[in-house]
C-alpha cells in the first residue's frame, strides 16, 4: 500500500478528480448534494459539490459550472474523459440535500435539498448514469468522503454516526 | 449596481454601523437575559468566498449551535446567531436552571431547543428592530429555527439567494463574548447576509447611493 495517500478536498460549489489510492472529501453539506462520478476499473473518481438547482437565474459573465446541478453533471463528465475514464464504466453515488431549517412558509427557497437532489438524478439519468447508491434529505449535515479504489461512499454526520454506502 | 459589488470604503463603514447598532441592541439583550456584562468587539464587513465565510466559524465540519431566522419586508437576508455546542449550552443551562444540560449528544431536550431558540429569538429579534430604527426600513424577522450541527451544512443555508448571482459573500460579523467566561472564550457570532437586492436598499435608505 502507498503511504502517501493524500486527500482532495473538494470545497462549496467546486469540483474534483482523483486516482486510487488517494481520496476525495467534500465537508459540511446541508441543502448541497455531493455527487461522485467514477469509473472503478480504472479507479479515477471525481466529485462534484453541487449548491443550486439549476444555473438559468445567473446574470453574471463568469458561471461557476461546479455550482449548478444543471451544468456540473456535464462538466464532470468532460473532465472525467479528459482524465482518461471510460463513460461505458461510469456510476454514481450521491448524498447531500437535506432541508437544515424548516419554516412554515413553504417557499421555493426551503426546499432548496430536495430540488437539488431531482436535478442532479435528472441530469444522471440523462447521461444514463446509474445511481448505485444515494443517502439523501432528512435534516441533517453530512462529510462524505470516496475512495475510487474500492467505490466505497463513508458518510460522516454529526447526530447519526458514521455509515457507508 | 453592478456585480461583484462594487463598494467603496464609505460603503463598508455603513455597512459596520449596521452591523454596530443590530449587535449593541442584540448584546443588551442578552445582558438584561443574564443580568451580567456582554461585551461586543467592532463589526467586521468582509467579502469572502464560501469557502473562506466556513472558515470564519472553525471551517466545514465544526459542530455548531445556530439559530437562523429569515429577514423580511423592505429588505431582505438572513441572519445567524451562532455558539459553539459548549457555549450554546452554557447559557441554555442558566435560562432554564438546569446547569447539567448539554448540547453534546442527541437527542436534545425539548426544553432546552426550546430555550436556545427563545434566545436567538430575542437576540435576533433585538438586532433587527434596532436594524430597522435606523434604517427606517420595515424589516421583520420570520419565525426561528435551530439547528446543531456542522457550519457547511448549516451557513450554505445564508447563501442561497446570494449564490444565485454571486460566489462572494458579504459577511457582518460581529463578535458577543460574555464577562463571566471570558477566559475560556466564550464567543458568540452575529452574522447578517443581506440577500444581494437588498443592498441598494439599506444604502438609499442612508441616503447613500450604491454608486457613490
Amino acid at each position: 500500500m502507498n503511504s502517501s495517500i493524500t486527500v482532495v478536498k473538494v470545497g462549496i460549489a467546486d469540483l474534483g478528480i482523483v486516482q486510487a489510492p488517494n481520496l476525495i472529501r467534500t465537508s459540511g453539506l446541508g441543502s448541497c448534494v455531493g455527487v461522485i462520478i467514477y469509473d472503478l476499473p480504472n479507479k479515477i473518481a471525481a466529485l462534484v459539490h453541487v449548491m443550486l438547482p439549476d444555473s438559468a437565474l445567473f446574470k453574471g459573465d463568469k458561471l461557476n459550472k461546479a455550482k449548478y446541478a444543471d451544468t456540473a453533471i456535464q462538466e464532470t463528465v468532460r473532465l472525467l474523459l479528459d482524465y482518461g475514464a471510460k463513460k461505458f464504466h461510469f456510476k454514481a453515488k450521491i448524498a447531500g440535500g437535506s432541508q437544515m431549517f424548516t419554516f412554515s412558509s413553504g417557499s421555493d427557497m426551503m426546499r432548496i435539498g430536495p430540488r437539488n437532489v431531482e436535478e442532479v438524478k435528472k441530469q444522471l439519468s440523462k447521461l444514463r448514469i446509474p445511481i448505485i447508491s444515494e443517502d439523501v434529505g432528512g435534516s441533517n449535515g453530512r462529510t462524505i468522503e470516496f475512495d475510487p479504489n474500492t467505490g466505497k461512499l463513508n458518510i460522516r454526520t454529526v447526530n447519526q454516526g458514521i455509515k457507508e454506502i | 449596481m453592478t456585480y461583484p459589488y462594487e463598494l467603496t470604503p464609505l460603503h463598508l463603514d455603513l455597512l459596520k454601523e449596521i452591523g454596530n447598532i443590530g449587535a449593541g441592541n442584540a448584546a443588551t439583550s442578552l445582558s438584561k437575559l443574564l443580568n451580567r456584562k456582554i461585551n461586543m468587539k467592532v463589526p467586521d464587513v468582509k467579502i469572502i468566498s464560501f469557502d473562506e465565510m466556513m472558515e470564519v466559524v472553525g471551517g466545514p465540519e465544526q459542530v455548531i449551535a445556530s439559530v437562523f431566522v429569515r429577514i423580511q419586508g423592505d429588505a431582505t437576508g438572513s441572519i445567524f446567531f451562532v455558539l459553539s455546542p459548549e457555549e450554546a449550552s452554557k447559557f441554555v443551562g442558566e435560562m432554564i436552571g438546569d446547569e447539567s444540560f448539554q448540547f453534546g449528544e442527541p437527542p436534545f431536550s425539548e426544553l432546552g431547543l426550546s430555550a436556545y431558540t427563545e434566545l436567538g429569538n430575542i437576540l435576533s429579534g433585538s438586532y433587527l428592530s434596532a436594524l430597522s430604527d435606523f434604517t427606517q426600513l420595515n424589516l421583520q424577522p420570520s419565525v426561528p429555527s435551530i439547528s446543531v450541527d456542522m457550519v457547511g451544512a448549516i451557513l450554505t443555508f445564508g447563501l442561497i439567494e446570494l449564490s444565485q448571482v454571486a460566489d462572494h459573500a458579504i459577511l457582518i460579523d460581529t463578535i458577543l463574548q460574555d464577562e463571566k467566561y471570558h477566559l475560556e472564550k466564550v464567543r458568540g457570532h452575529f452574522f447578517l447576509l443581506p440577500d444581494p437586492d437588498s443592498f441598494q436598499t439599506f444604502f438609499q435608505s442612508l441616503g447613500v447611493s450604491s454608486n457613490e
